[in-house]
């Protein structure tokens, strides 16, 4: 008859009106301000630089300017300039550094894509999204001191992963150590067997180290990509 | 009513601007107005209330997608496909990712391919519901289905959120892969919406489906026949309520589809109500999928390990992936000539296809089912207008 | 003293309570002044109390039909100074605030005059309407024997209004919404006419108390002889209720406004306060067509059982009036909206014949009200079917060819 399904959909609202006072599958509401939603770990909004500790943030920064993020950035957002002179990082071992790094998060996109190229862990997603700015401009551009958040803060916000990425540092770390242990011995043999033959030049020691706070510097270059291919 | 008016094309317009008929009126719809879904304009030419004429106008949101995936590397341009079509992220990104891997010729692990299908379905249900509540909020209704709609799509953008870290900007395919490996809480999350999503269309259709209101509104409104459809290269959804059985999913078997038991809604009629209710009946067929799919999980990689991430440099070539999307067929043309960035960026969007049959169904219609008849063609300007 | 006299004493007192306060305020007055004053302490008390509905109906209107949808609604709005959200009930004057302080934006091309005149208008034909109204048993402000004819002619009026808006703006979306305004009040001026004609006839009078009084009493003892509960006064309920949300341009009948089309229709062009009295006249019509409505069909200020007659009248009458504004609400939450050529033909090819064999029903009932014994039932049955077969056979009529489908699957 005429106006049945009238009536069925006057049913139904009536069933959402009684059900949102007391079925929280149909009232989802979350008064923002007061109440805080929820994030999943995996939420991402925006980078931010990991330093190793809270206290010299610009000190132990683990970027070390080689700008792969910068390229591969598909809106462009991020600007690095290599630092001149070194500095020691964490593990006291000198670095080039970012003489400035910065995110022009009117542009960034928060795509993540500097964070899964980034060979040094250097770089990872933030959760923050209360970042209104009275000003277009400057307030928008983030420096390095304000993207600069330590390692803690990224256990905080991302364990698991966190969890991950520094488990696989400190393998790298041994791994790098074991290997310049070798090369140093492999370069003391080689010395022994040069004053023994007291011509031949010393062999240089293998590029992985320089992955490493123990490695010996030099320009960095990206990790093979076969390495990195299937993380995260 | 004059029925030279009602022939497509509209080629007599003026002619029947005589003392009988009086004169015509122009009014301009949009781009700013309530129901164009985003900056679309419609420069409508009426008599009375019944349309002569429809011109429409896009291009306010373009933002050179194409150039743009040109100048990016292969990886750049996958957030970029997110905002095609910004309701489902997860096809765009799916239908790319299928044409960078055929160009490179790069495998996928089943895991990731049943994934693939997991979100594709997850998406089918988010636009269809949003498509249904916009439909009806077009219609009139002050909110009500569309809120509804808005619920449950907010559960399945925090499915997307807990996977992907975005709600709907996912980024979430890699060429040869996924992103990130689905926990089993969130399997499991999935598995309690898609149970109970059944029980959602079935009072989202008792509000709606069977209201004399929309049928009445919606039946034998805006048709498009099946003949044009084909012509005007129209997919997805709006083929098959003409009746045209066309389904890539079935077609193409791409993927892990043709392990999936599901059957393809026809419409016959190829009106708005045809088009509304072929996608409600999709919803119901996506639920068996993805039931499907969830239960036959595998274990097992989600990333090809072998796949580049950086410095990816497919072979010279050229190759076109497409998948069924919830709009119609979603696909990339791509022409590498070696080096990182493609030398040829080309995307096939469904719904600026499916546009092009706008004016077609509106002749002869009035204002208010122009409205509607816009709102059953699923558009996002987003994808429109690149 | 006995519970019973006590109540009936207490009713009586709380019953002429507001009569009471006003002589007490006027009673000081000279003699040939008093009428003066008395009407006018009458008028401002009643837009004070509808101007008060006015504002907690679009308040109880959002927050209704935000549940309905599953979201809270407007709850953030402070009480100013003690910063207290109490649900947001100062909602409604945060609004007015609004509304007042926000630029009046007249177009170039308007016509200035009808322009402010047409808001004007549309509020004061609005509060024309529901002065006639009884809201209790002493509570009439208006009291003469044409009411009925008053109350729409006033009605109609509003409808003029709008079409002036529409004009006067000079705005391709306003000039539409005009003439689907007209083109709506001519179809449903004639069905909500024709289901007030049988209360009419039956009360011998088109004065509104007169018909309340004629609903007045008790059959079987307890089935309030209100004229809903008969089978051609539920019938002309029906027809009136639905006239009515088309002549309030409420949902599923709020062509002029169309939203979705014609982005507020004759609204387009206002802002500020003029839009607020747009609104304010909405709600007025609404409120006068609902009190309308009671008074000819729910038995106006009676009380639905015996036992409860001592709540006054006043109380009874708000009562019903809220119920119906509430069933406004659920309509517009629920349905959307009919296109312009189906609500032309849904008033003319369905509410007008309905409306018109209805008056047969009624001249039945009224007839046969003698008829008692098996006659009773025979009475009903045959009242029942002259209502529900022509609401079937028209009803398939006009559903012709819209129906559920089905649909088949390919492979």
């Amino acid at each position: 008859m005429l106006g049945s399904g009238l009536l069925q959909g006057l049913a139904v609202t009536a069933k959402n009106f009684v059900g949102s006072f007391h079925d929280p599958a149909r009232y989802t509401t979350v008064e923002y301000p007061e109440v805080k939603p929820a994030l999943p770990e995996a939420y991402r909004n925006f980078p931010f630089l990991v330093s190793e500790n809270a206290t010299d943030p610009m000190g132990t920064l683990r970027c070390v300017a080689c700008q792969i993020c910068e390229k591969e950035c598909p809106p462009q957002c991020i600007y690095i300039e290599k630092s001149k002179d070194k500095k020691p990082d964490a593990a006291g071992k000198p670095q080039i550094y970012p003489a400035i790094f910065a995110i022009d998060t009117s542009v960034c996109m928060s795509c993540q894509i500097c964070v899964e190229v980034c060979p040094f862990d250097a770089i990872k997603m933030d959760q923050v999204f209360e970042i209104a700015t009275t000003t277009r401009f400057e307030a928008l551009l983030l420096n390095r001191e304000q993207l600069a958040k330590p390692n803690s803060y990224y256990h905080g916000i991302h364990p698991t992963e966190a969890a991950e990425v520094d488990a696989r540092l400190a393998a790298d770390r041994k791994a790098a150590e074991e290997k310049a242990q070798a090369a140093a011995a492999a370069k003391a043999a080689a010395a022994a067997a040069a004053a023994a033959k007291a011509a031949s030049p010393a062999p240089k020691a293998p590029d992985e180290s320089r992955r490493s706070p123990q490695g010996e510097g030099g320009p960095p270059t990206p990790k093979p990509q076969s390495e990195r291919g299937a993380v995260s | 009513m004059n029925p030279e008016l009602l022939t497509p094309g509209g080629a007599n317009v003026r002619a029947v601007h005589d003392a009988f008929h009086g004169d015509l009126l122009e009014v301009s719809m949009g781009p700013h107005h309530p129901s164009t879904h985003g900056v679309f304009r419609m420069i409508v030419t009426l008599d009375g209330e019944r349309i002569v004429k429809l011109k429409p106008v896009f291009g306010y949101l373009h933002r050179n997608h194409e150039k743009l995936g040109e100048t990016v590397s292969y990886l750049g341009s996958m957030p970029y496909t997110d905002r095609l079509d910004y309701l489902s992220a997860m096809t765009n990104n799916w239908a790319y990712a299928i044409a960078v891997e055929k160009l490179a010729g790069q495998p996928v692990p089943e895991r990731a391919e049943y994934v693939r299908v997991i979100l594709a379905e997850l998406t089918r249900l988010l636009n269809h519901t949003c498509l249904a509540g916009f439909l009806m909020q077009d219609c009139g209704c002050s909110g009500t289905p569309l809120m509804y709609a808005f619920r449950e799509r907010e559960k399945i953008l925090d499915l997307f959120e807990s996977l992907s870290g975005s709600r709907m900007m996912c980024n979430y395919q890699r060429f040869g892969g996924c992103r990130v490996d689905p926990t089993p809480a969130w399997v499991d999350a999935t598995r309690t919406l898609v149970g109970n999503y059944g029980a959602f269309l079935d009072e989202f259709e008792a509000l709606l489906t069977g209201n004399e209101i929309i049928m009445a509104r919606t039946q034998g409104v805006g048709v498009l026949s099946a003949a044009l459809a084909i012509n005007a290269g129209v997919t997805g959804p709006m083929l098959r309520a003409t009746g045209v059985a066309s389904d890539l999913r079935k077609s193409d078997a791409y993927g892990v589809y043709p392990r999936f038991q599901f059957r393809v809604p026809l419409g016959a009629h190829g009106d708005v109500y045809d088009r509304y209710m072929v996608r409600v009946l999709e919803m119901r067929e996506s639920i068996r999928i993805l039931e499907q799919a969830l239960a036959g999980l595998p274990g097992g990689p989600i990333m090809d390990p072998k796949a580049k991430l950086r410095g990816f440099r497919p072979k010279a070539g050229e190759a076109y992936g497409r998948i069924e999307g919830p709009k119609g067929e979603i696909g990339f043309y791509l022409v590498s000539d070696g080096g990182p960035n493609p030398l040829r960026y080309r995307v096939r969007p469904p719904s600026f296809i499916n546009l092009t049959v706008l004016e077609d169904m509106c002749l002869g219609q009035t204002v208010a089912d122009a409205v509607i008849i816009l709102g059953s063609v699923d558009i996002v300007l987003g994808e429109v207008d690149r | 003293m006995n519970a019973a006299l006590l109540f009936a004493t207490t009713g009586s007192v709380l019953e002429t309570l507001p009569v009471t306060l006003r002589d007490l305020v006027t009673g000081w007055l000279p003699e040939p002044l008093r009428w003066l004053v008395n009407s006018l302490v009458g008028v401002g008390t009643l837009l004070a109390v509808i101007g008060l509905l006015f504002a907690y109906l679009t308040l109880a209107e959002r927050k209704i039909l935000g549940r309905i949808q599953n979201r809270p609604g407007p709850n953030r709005t402070p009480i100013p100074f003690i910063n207290l959200r109490f649900f947001g009930l100062a909602q409604p004057f945060a609004d007015g605030v609004k509304a007042i302080t926000k630029e009046d934006v007249v177009p170039d091309g308007a016509d200035k005059v009808l322009h402010f005149l047409a808001p004007v208008a549309l509020l004061a034909f609005s509060i024309m309407t529901l002065g006639v109204i009884p809201y209790g048993r002493h509570l009439v402000l208006l009291e003469f024997d044409a009411a009925v004819l008053y109350f729409f002619a006033a009605g109609a009026a509003t409808e003029l209004a709008v079409f002036m808006a529409g004009w006067a703006s000079r705005n391709k979306y306003s000039l539409l919404a005009a003439m689907r305004a007209l083109a709506q009040l001519i179809s449903y001026e004639l069905p909500l006419l024709l289901s007030v004609v049988p209360a009419v006839m039956l009360a011998g009078s088109l004065a509104l108390p007169a018909i309340v009084e004629a609903q007045g009493g008790w059959s079987y003892g307890f089935l309030p002889q209100w004229h809903v509960f008969t089978p051609w006064g539920f019938a002309g309920f029906i027809i009136f209720f639905i006239s009515a949300l088309a002549e309030s341009n409420r949902s599923p009948f709020d062509l002029p406004e169309a939203e979705s089309e014609l982005i507020a229709g004759h609204l387009t062009e206002y802002s500020g306060f003029k839009y607020a009295l747009f609104f304010m006249a909405e709600y007025f019509g609404m409120c006068a067509l609902s009190g309308m409505g009671v008074t000819l069909f729910l038995g106006g200020w009676q009380a639905p059982l015996p036992f409860l007659e001592f709540i006054p009248s006043y109380v009874w009458f708000g009562v019903k009036l809220l119920s119906l504004l509430l069933v406004f609400i659920w309509i517009r939450a629920t349905f959307p909206r009919l296109r312009m050529d189906q609500l032309t033909r849904f008033a003319w090819k369905f509410l007008v014949p309905l409306a018109l064999i209805n008056l047969g029903t009624a001249a039945f009932w009224s007839l046969t009200a003698g008829w008692s014994g098996p006659l009773q039932f025979v009475r009903w049955a045959v009242a029942l079917a002259l209502v529900l077969v022509p609401f079937t056979l028209l009803g398939r009529r006009l559903s012709a060819g819209v129906a559920p489908r089905t649909y088949r699957y390919a492979t």
